[in-house]
């Protein structure tokens, strides 16, 4: 009953599914693995990975475009759930080498033994070889799937605590995001940490136990999983907009204040939101790095979170899908013209070579995005639904211009 | 001996002589017809063509105990890798550069026999190891030289490594000098030669207590050796009488462990190893046989315990050494004295050493922590440098401008720009600094007139668009200038450092800095407080519409002060690039730093900023101080700390009050 | 996403250049049929590009000479050259891309040991077949990887004993960036000076971030090394720019390279060329080549080299391993016949080219080269003076410092093993450690 009121109250979401279902099906008919090879296994990762993108994405538009905190950090949340998965997917896939090669020692190998040769085989590339603490669990697969979520969760509950405890918002919150991305990329980048320092873990992509499965066919596995989590995601982030929560957090977004002095507690909605984003964020970086096949500290940097409202803001924050359309649009671009096969474009006294300006296009594009069209690429959706702006004469309806004011005004 | 093996042991010989009198034939001259130190450079050539540390001892000290007045000039030309071997008969000649040829100078007489060639000539390069024992042993002959920079030389040369030898000639030139400065650095070094050399006790004391309380590193690196003890082991329950000896262990005190007790006994060959994991584990395998280890079955041997079990049973057969027991270490150890024991020989030297190290110490922390505070001062200055102009922008203005580390950067290479054009690098400078303000100033307005003032009432948004102006200009500077750093390079007034003793010292171009913060911290407060602009820069802050209706024009003022954080940052780049290192990735290392630099200290208050650079600066070398091997480790706590800071202040340290605060 | 296009583009600049290049090479040796493709995977934006892109230009420029001498196996050869952005994930997208889609038969590429870790599983999947040109950390013998910069015996060992016996070092600092190939190296080389009776008390070991600027407090703890009378030396394994920062607080201390002398493993002309090395003369570098090596074939390479990039660009160590790498495989693919990975590796064995700095290179079953180690004096002009040139040193994949690796061996004709643990005489794993 209430899921046919959620649905039919948002037909968006159905749409969206059956185009995602649609294109899954569409790359799996095509690939190299189960199709007819007319998409490429490396090109099928690249989708899969935008999947995840997109996934983060939403996450970002529901913090950001829904709740109006402009977190520069959720890349942090996404790396941490990314480092979970690939302990066990390294110590795993080591396990299986080093049990393989000890089975012709003299003697049997002790548990000590194995446990050893694996560590020399993990962090010998560091110079190393006694397992830190953090890999305590990396031999549990179930229990290294239930960090995905805690680790990230419980970072995002214990920073956003603090955070909204103290009152820190707007800009504030925002440098205070990136400092703390900041910090654990630097706490990463040491090899005390005890996770690979800027090596970072690698050979992802190698499942272990799947040793036959060809990277083709798992690339479409991943994909799926990636397309299932996304098309949740959406799901989820949908039903969490919909209703009166929803009404509550774009409330807050519009002007806290009044939220408060109406009685809500804003700090506990703005800490669900924040926490329940960064599972969102460790979820889509499970799935994305073993695509990837390596991540390393570089991939929390500030500036990958800041790329990451980029994204949200040139697709149109405020509404879901225009978060994932900018994500998919400006990564796939991205791979695109870094791809070098862009042609150059000869203007006579000066070549542009793209793999040097696309950078300084896209700053320039991202100003006059900001400038021009608050409401991104999903503002076209709003021409198409000719969802006509009332006249109000010169009076505002809301602080935030890149939102769907009038049809958030009426619900 | 078979004739046919007579036959080539005959043919061996006549080719034998053959190579000799080939070798002879491609010598020219023989040696009567050689100078003297050409002579003597033939009869080591092998030893100088072989160019190593190790072996050419010899040859040194053959030219420089030789007494010819040609050898130390043959020495000194070799030291300044001016020497070359002609390749045809391996004669030595010394290089003499002029008007762009090289002649080749006879090392006997000094005259000119030609002009050096490169495929004829080969030139040596003696490393730097071989270079400083040619300057040991060029000193007899520099410290009496007239040449002042000769004497310092030799001293230098001294200092780096000396011998017995130099007390005596170093001695017998104090005397005649004259230069004041020199003469006191001889006789700082005769003293601290003496301690090592002189034979006689007494003298050396002496010297030693004459060094009370002085930290030059000459000092300590001549008295920490003196002191220097190791420990060891012998059986009985006195150390020898011989030794000196520095102190008695007791195993199983703070100072030596059990384990560490036996370990030296074992090292000493006293007693029976322990058996590790790993013996167990070779005696094991080497005793596997049939699939069992004794009575146990190999596939059973995967735990420690079975294995242990397994050896004992071995040991029990007397098969493998048993490990020694609890009981037996314990009677070993109490059989045993160890101690620590002096190299040096006299006990009432190592007495005065240590005193004297002991006065030292004192003063050491004393000059440490000076130096310490310094770096952290210079530090802060940095951040509160690369800060200042977002105090203004972002402080006062509230506009978050995150292409601020871009206008740094930008500052940098307007200073390596303008040094492309201006050789002169003082002149360099004052122009370019000018210029950085200018440029980044245009820069600043440009970007408010065109962006920033449509969205003074949406900050978020202001800052993605700032965003894309720095990967923009970031992207545009490398396409412009390549993403290596570039050379910008201060003038030589700036060079070397400011040093108080051996141990403070700062740079003159981290002091230029302190200067410069200090320059802009007093040029913010005129302005703001002093000037028509500051007046009508805080009231256009504080309520744009009422000073707009007092005939303030705001817009006119918010591109003016944006203008002028920004031509701040500019400047702050030619310190920083004159500091670090010139690239495209410079003004991202600092707008994090700077952005909390400025939200730690308090927004709108350049007094704020000051406290969170000088905050942020202490702290960071202060985890530096406390871990040194990992500079990494200070910069991810300090952020931490930040962060936990802000949650409990988040007004920052200096917090505004009253209606500025809710800007 | 359509792709032919481009795919269409790129082959027609390509087309372009050498019909612009006809007028000036002789007709006889113009290759015909079905052009072999060579990837070229380094870094053309991001930090990495200034280092790679030079590496990029030294490979168009091999290939441009080869196709004036008519090609391999009478075919010409075509580069295709892609852009991992200096972004680690995307060096194994690109690779997948190289090998699967554009069909290439070998690739020359990679800088950073990180980017050769990602793109390692990738290759050793599809087998395809790369030359890496940098020197590293060892530890690592992948059959489809061909290492033709020095392991650490051939640089770093050699130069540490060169600070042991010719300079008389008894105390070291070894500073580096923190990442895996300083790590490594330090460890190696800690654990090396230790067997050479250098106490761990006097190893100082200290790791600072990429690009770090404030050296100030760090010069002066080395400095505070020598207290107790020893001589100090520092091993630098610092990477790129920061090494501006350290050798101007070097500078501004006073510090010359007779007290305290510093060897940098990551210095070379390129890196040198963003500096004012007038404070530095006399520190040290220890690497395979250097510019200034006197031999004939050299003065050739640097003479087209200029040629071909422009009058003030230099050359450098891991320009030399392209050259050297490149050579090989042309004579490999020669000798086998075909492009074929599997026969081109065995015929990889043995392979010798000259060195640019005397001597030959020869590759050994290890997968790594014969290669002679110099120690270089800086001089004012941004080249070194190279003071010590030692034989051809065979490059070891498996140091022997560290106990862990001391019973590793690799022999792939021979064992058909990188990483073969002679102890226990089994193939540790066929594929190599990510």
């Amino acid at each position: 009953m209430m899921e046919r009121t959620f649905l039919a109250r948002n037909p968006s979401v159905l749409i969206f599914i059956a185009l995602l279902a649609l294109f899954t099906l569409a790359v799996t008919v095509l690939s190299e693995g189960l199709g007819t090879g007319f998409v490429s296994t490396a090109m099928v990762k690249t989708l899969g990975m935008t999947l995840c993108f997109c996934l983060i994405a939403i996450a970002m538009d529901l913090v950001w475009g829904y709740c109006g905190i402009l977190s520069l950090g959720h890349f942090a949340f996404f790396g941490l759930g990314g480092y979970m998965i690939g302990m066990w997917l390294m110590y795993a896939r080591t396990e299986d080498i080093v049990i393989a090669s000890l089975a012709g020692a003299d003697l049997p190998p002790t548990e000590q033994e194995i446990v050893d040769a694996i560590g020399t085989q993990i962090f010998g590339v560091v110079g190393s070889s006694e397992f830190p603490w953090v890999w305590a669990f990396a031999d549990s697969l179930l229990i290294q799937l239930v960090l995905v979520v805690a680790v990230p969760g419980l970072l995002a509950l214990v920073f956003g605590w603090l955070a909204f405890r103290s009152r820190v918002t707007g800009v504030y919150l925002s440098i205070l995001t990136q400092a703390m991305t900041l910090a654990l990329a630097l706490y990463l980048f040491q090899n005390d940490s005890g996770l690979r320092g800027n090596n970072g873990l690698s050979g992802l992509q190698n499942i272990p136990g799947m040793a036959d499965t060809p990277q083709s066919v798992l690339s479409v596995w991943f994909l799926w999983a990636s397309a299932v989590a996304l098309g949740l995601g959406y799901m989820f982030a949908a039903w969490v907009v919909s209703g009166k929560f929803g009404s509550v957090i774009r409330g807050i977004r519009d002007d806290e204040a009044r939220v408060r002095f109406l009685g809500y507690p804003v700090e506990a909605y703005k800490l669900f939101v924040f926490t329940i984003t960064a599972v969102m964020a460790g979820i889509g970086g499970a799935l994305y790095y073993p695509q990837a096949g390596i991540i390393n500290p570089a991939e929390v940097a500030p500036i990958a979170s800041i790329y990451l409202a980029v994204w949200v803001a040139i697709g149109g924050r405020g509404r879901l899908y225009g978060a994932v359309i900018g994500a998919a649009f400006v990564s796939l671009l991205s791979t695109w013209f870094t791809g070098g096969r862009v042609p150059d474009v000869d203007l006579g006294f000066y070549t542009i070579e793209w793999v040097s300006w696309w950078q300084v296009a896209l700053g320039v594009s991202f100003v006059l995005v900001t400038l021009f069209a608050p409401r991104g690429i999903g503002g076209l959706f709003d021409l198409f639904i000719n969802r006509r702006t009332p006249d109000r004469h010169g009076a505002d309806l809301g602080p935030d211009t890149g939102s769907l004011r009038e049809k958030e005004a009426e619900t | 001996m078979s004739a046919s093996s007579r036959l080539a042991l005959f043919c061996a010989l006549v080719w034998l002589s053959l190579l000799v009198l080939i070798a002879g034939a491609v010598r020219p001259a023989t040696a009567q017809d050689l100078g003297p130190v050409q002579a003597l450079l033939q009869d080591n050539r092998q030893l100088i063509e072989e160019s190593s540390r190790r072996s050419i001892g010899p040859a040194i000290d053959a030219l420089g105990s030789s007494g010819l007045d040609r050898a130390p000039v043959f020495l000194e030309a070799w030291q300044a890798r001016s020497v070359y071997q002609r390749d045809a008969d391996g004669l030595f000649f010394i290089g003499s550069e002029a008007d762009g040829t090289n002649l080749a100078l006879d090392v006997d007489t000094g005259e000119s026999v030609g002009e050096i060639t490169r495929d004829g000539f080969t030139q040596l390069r003696p490393n730097g190891g071989i270079r400083s024992m040619i300057g040991a042993a060029l000193v007899q002959f520099q410290l009496q030289d007239p040449d002042p920079d000769r004497r310092r030389g030799a001293l230098q040369a001294i200092a780096r490594d000396a011998e017995a030898s130099h007390l005596t000639a170093l001695r017998g030139s104090i005397e005649s000098e004259e230069d004041p400065a020199i003469r006191a650095a001889k006789e700082r070094l005769e003293r601290v030669l003496t301690i090592t050399f002189d034979p006689d006790e007494t003298a050396r004391i002496n010297a030693i207590d004459g060094f009370s309380g002085d930290i030059g590193l000459d000092v300590r690196a001549t008295l920490n050796p003196l002191v220097l003890t190791r420990s060891e082991v012998v059986p009985g329950g006195e150390p020898p009488a011989t030794r000196n000896v520095a102190r008695v262990l007791e195993p199983g005190s703070d100072s030596l462990t059990i384990d560490e007790a036996y370990d030296q006994l074992v090292a000493a060959r006293l007693a029976p190893a322990m058996v590790s994991t790993e013996d167990i584990r070779a005696a094991l395998i080497a005793n596997i046989s049939d699939g069992s280890v004794g009575e146990f079955a190999v596939a059973d041997l995967d735990t420690d315990e079975a294995r242990l079990a397994a050896y004992q049973a071995l040991a029990a057969q007397g098969i493998v050494p048993s490990s020694p027991t609890e009981q037996e270490i314990a009677d070993a150890l109490a059989t045993h004295t160890f101690f620590e024991s002096y190299a040096e020989r006299s006990s009432a030297v190592t007495d005065a050493a240590n005193a004297t190290l002991q006065s030292i110490e004192f003063n050491l922390i004393a000059n440490r922590s000076l130096d310490f505070t310094l770096d952290a001062v210079s530090l802060a200055s940095i951040y509160f440098l690369a800060a200042i102009g977002l105090a203004i922008t972002f402080g006062v203005m509230g506009v978050i401008n995150m292409a601020h580390g871009e206008f740094i950067m930008l500052g940098a290479y307007t200073g390596y720009v303008v040094q492309l054009f201006v050789p002169d690098y003082t002149l360099s400078i004052i122009i370019a600094l000018p210029l950085a303000f200018a440029i980044t100033f245009a820069a600043g307005v440009a970007m408010e007139r065109l962006i920033i003032r449509w969205l003074y009432h949406r900050p978020l948004e202001t800052l993605l668009a700032t965003f894309g102006i720095s990967i923009a200009l970031q992207q545009l500077a490398k396409n412009i200038f390549g993403t290596q750093a570039r050379p910008f390079t201060a003038p030589d007034w700036l060079d070397g450092a400011f040093v108080l003793n051996d141990v403070v010292a700062i740079s003159y171009i981290r002091i230029a800095i302190f200067v410069l913060a200090l320059i802009f911290l007093a040029i913010f407060l005129f302005v703001m407080n002093k000037t028509r602009l500051g007046l009508e820069v805080r009231a256009v802050t504080q309520n744009p519409r009422m000073a707009a209706s007092m005939g303030i024009n705001p817009d006119k003022i918010n591109m003016l002060t944006f203008g002028f954080g920004s031509g701040i940052a500019g400047i702050a780049g030619i310190a920083i690039g004159l500091f670090g290192q010139v690239t495209t990735e410079l003004g991202q290392q600092y707008i994090v730093q700077s952005f909390m630099t400025v939200v730690v200290g308090g927004v709108g208050n350049i007094f704020g900023t000051l406290a969170g650079a000088t905050m942020i600066g202490g702290l960071q070398k202060g985890i530096e101080w406390l871990n040194p091997s990992n500079t990494l480790a200070a910069q991810t706590y300090m952020i931490l700390f930040i962060i936990l800071f802000i949650q409990f202040r988040p007004r920052g340290i200096i917090a505004l009050r009253g209606r500025a605060a809710d800007m | 996403m359509s792709k032919k296009p481009f795919m269409m583009t790129r082959r027609g600049a390509l087309g372009l250049l050498a019909t612009t290049a006809l007028p000036f090479t002789p007709l006889r040796a113009l290759a015909q049929g079905e052009p072999i493709k060579i990837g070229i995977l380094h870094s053309l934006s991001g930090t990495m590009a200034i280092s790679e892109t030079t590496l990029k230009d030294t490979m168009l420029m091999l290939i441009e000479q080869q196709n004036a001498k008519g090609g391999v196996l009478g075919r010409p050869l075509e580069a295709v050259v892609v852009d991992p952005a200096s972004d680690w994930p995307l060096f194994a997208e690109k690779a997948r891309e190289l090998i699967s889609v554009e069909g290439v038969d070998v690739m020359f590429g990679c800088w950073t040991s990180v980017s050769r870790k990602s793109v390692l599983p990738v290759i050793e999947e599809l087998n395809g077949l790369l030359f890496y040109p940098v020197q590293y950390e060892g530890e690592e013998s992948s059959k489809n990887v061909f290492y033709t910069g020095a392991a650490p015996n051939q640089q770093a060992i050699p130069a540490t004993d060169y600070f042991l016996e010719e300079l008389g070092v008894e105390k070291f600092a070894l500073l580096g960036t923190d990442y895996v190939y300083p790590r490594t190296t330090n460890n190696i080389l800690e654990s090396y000076l230790q067997s050479k009776g250098i106490a761990a008390d006097d190893i100082f070991v200290n790791y600072t971030p990429f690009g770090h600027s404030d050296w100030s407090s760090i010069v002066a703890d080395v400095v505070a090394l020598g207290a107790d009378g020893q001589k100090v030396g520092v091993i630098s394994t610092i990477n790129g720019d920061a090494n501006i920062g350290f050798y101007r607080e070097l500078a501004a201390a006073g510090i010359s390279a007779d007290d305290i002398p510093v060897v940098a493993f990551s210095v070379g002309e390129e890196e040198l060329s963003g500096l004012d090395t007038s404070n530095l003369v006399g520190h040290l570098a220890a690497w395979n080549y250097f510019q200034s090596a006197d031999a004939p074939i050299n003065d050739e390479f640097v003479a087209a080299w200029k040629a071909f990039a422009g009058d003030s660009r230099v050359t450098n160590d891991p320009m030399e391993a392209h050259y050297i790498g490149f050579n090989m495989w042309v004579q490999a693919v020669e000798q086998a016949g075909t492009t074929d990975v599997d026969a081109v590796r065995d015929a990889m064995y043995g392979q010798t080219v000259p060195n640019l700095t005397g001597g030959t290179a020869e590759m050994l079953p290890n997968h790594h080269l014969t290669k002679p180690v110099l120690i270089g004096e800086i001089r004012g002009d941004g080249q070194f003076d190279i003071i010590s040139q030692t034989e051809e040193v065979p490059g070891d994949a498996w140091t022997d410092y560290l106990p862990e690796s001391a019973v590793l061996a690799s022999d792939w004709p021979g064992l058909g093993c990188g990483m073969y643990n002679t102890e226990t005489s089994t193939c540790v794993q066929l594929e190599s450690n990510y």
